[in-house]
């Protein structure tokens, strides 16, 4: 009885003893960690940023492709049953390798049969920063085998509101010199690879592109009319090369240039 | 039961069945009838209480200039000089010269509007605001795609600015009802500008585009500088109250 009592008494005190160290260990760490950041007696200065910093520029790094239309809205279709939505979703594949092979990163607003508004395609390439956005179509006109590309015509800009925020529906406009110049690289390519693409990219009021505050294009093949699929099928490396090497040539401009959409 | 009154039975259900079937085919046609009525839409009456706008033969006769598409360039349009009897009124001058638009050229193949489209009606704002409203199949006839699209609005505004020198913007109206876009790619919000004069520069617009532009949006400032093409289809001012202000007969 009495060594149980022992055995007891010292298995308590084992316990206790084991306690007591736990709790000084975290103690001791918050000792360290107050010694490494100790409270400032004095307060520090506050750090002003200096006046008139050169404004960052943003690196052309993120192509947003648009492959149009999709779930209900199949986009133009042919006598041969060919439907726009789902032949520009498998170009998008074609062109997303392409831009991946030049070290580009690519989103796509849709992966299947889906058809997201023309304001949540926007709002997926507004988000990004450093980033140009691609919509894909295929007309119903046209010389079959040409290609043309388009940009915004010219529209007014919404005057800047006072926290900065530019007007939704016409956020196109604060970068539309840089959609031109990034239009015209891309149609000279497709004037090289394709017979009876025009020589210079146009302009149109394409919906999708009026809400982007990136710099936008809207490339359309011709077009659904024909007879064939193939004939388009073989389109598509050409065309993914063509804006693959057009988005390469871009990001010089890109680079160069102050950040789109900007306050002066 | 009296055996004669069965017999008397039997012969007069037999005459209600006689009748009946030889009243069937007629019920048939009635209801077939009644169903195509119901059927006919509110754009068909519209159409038909409209009164079509034809050429007058009193009126003397002007060389009228139509753009449809044209032979040579791919997705351009070319004019074609045609002598018609206008009215001088600019409101039934525009109907006249666009319901010549949309009857076609002779090669039905340079056309820019589908063959089942029509003018409902036309408005003239005192701004210089013309409302154009077409029945649907210029929307679902429409070839989808940019260029057609484009080809489509490019040649109504030019026949108008080409005929009618009233007209200033021109803002497109689909079965009496704003579209988001023609045929899935057009923006059709805006008023587009339609110039005036023989320069293919496009129009100064004057303030923002939209007429669904909300409140909170500051006044237009000046337009991004032009680098590429120039454009021959431009968003212009926005109309305003779409309300027909002032229909001239």
């Amino acid at each position: 009885m009495r060594i149980a009592s022992l055995f007891l008494v010292l298995g308590g005190a084992v316990i206790l003893l084991a306690a007591a160290q736990a709790q000084q260990v975290p103690a001791a760490r918050s000792a360290g960690a107050a010694q490494q950041t100790p409270a400032p007696l004095i307060p520090a200065p506050v750090q002003v940023p200096p006046p008139q910093a050169p404004p960052q520029r943003a690196t052309l790094k993120i192509v947003v492709l648009d492959p149009a239309h999709g779930g209900t809205d199949p986009g133009a279709r042919g006598t041969g049953g060919m439907r726009e939505s789902e032949m520009v979703l498998s170009l998008a594949a074609q062109i997303r390798a392409a831009l991946e092979k030049q070290g580009f990163s690519v989103l796509q607003t849709r992966q299947g049969n889906d058809n997201p508004s023309f304001d949540d395609r926007a709002a997926m390439a507004n988000a990004q920063r450093g980033a140009v956005f691609v919509t894909l179509h295929i007309g119903s006109t046209g010389l079959p085998g040409s290609v043309r590309v388009y940009t915004l015509p010219d529209f007014p800009a919404a005057a800047p509101a006072p926290d900065g925020l530019l007007a939704w529906d016409r956020a196109q406009a604060a970068v539309l010199p840089l959609s031109r110049k990034f239009a015209e690289l891309a149609q000279a390519e497709f004037a090289q690879r394709f017979k009876g693409s025009p020589g210079s990219a146009q302009t149109a009021p394409v919906r999708q592109l009026r809400s982007l505050a990136v710099p936008a294009i809207a490339v359309e093949l011709s077009s659904v009319s024909v007879e064939d699929s193939a004939v388009l099928e073989q389109m598509g490396p050409g065309v993914a090369s063509a804006i693959a090497r057009a988005v390469a040539e871009f990001k010089a401009v890109y680079d160069a240039a102050p950040v789109p959409g900007a306050r002066p | 039961m009296n055996p004669r009154w069965r017999v008397w039975l039997v012969a007069g259900l037999a005459a209600a069945v006689a009748a009946g079937a030889i009243y069937f085919p007629v019920l048939r046609r009635r209801i077939q009838r009644a169903a195509r009525l119901q059927a006919q839409s509110v754009e068909q009456a519209r159409r038909e209480l409209s009164q079509p706008v034809t050429i007058a033969p009193g009126e003397p006769r002007v060389k009228a200039q139509l753009f449809w598409a044209s032979r040579e360039e791919d997705g351009g349009l070319a004019a074609v000089t045609v002598e018609l009897p206008l009215a001088k009124e600019p409101v039934l001058r525009a109907k006249q010269v666009l319901n010549t638009l949309l009857a076609g050229p002779v090669d039905a193949e340079l056309r820019t509007l589908p063959p089942d489209a029509a003018l409902l009606e036309f408005y003239l704002l005192p701004d210089g605001t013309a409302i154009a409203d077409f029945s649907e199949p210029l929307a679902t006839s429409l070839p989808s795609g940019i260029e057609s699209e484009k080809l489509a609005v490019e040649s109504i505004a030019r026949t108008l600015e080409a005929n009618v020198p009233q007209v200033q913007r021109l803002k497109i109206l689909i079965h009496g009802q704003e579209t988001e876009t023609l045929a899935g790619h057009l923006d059709l919000t805006d008023a587009f500008a339609v110039k005036t004069g023989s320069s293919p520069a496009p129009a100064a617009p004057g303030a923002g585009p939209g007429a669904a532009t909300p409140a909170v949006v500051a006044p237009a400032v000046a337009a991004a500088p032009a680098a590429g093409a120039p454009a021959k289809l431009t968003p212009g001012t926005a109309p305003g109250k779409l309300s027909p202000a002032e229909k001239k007969p």
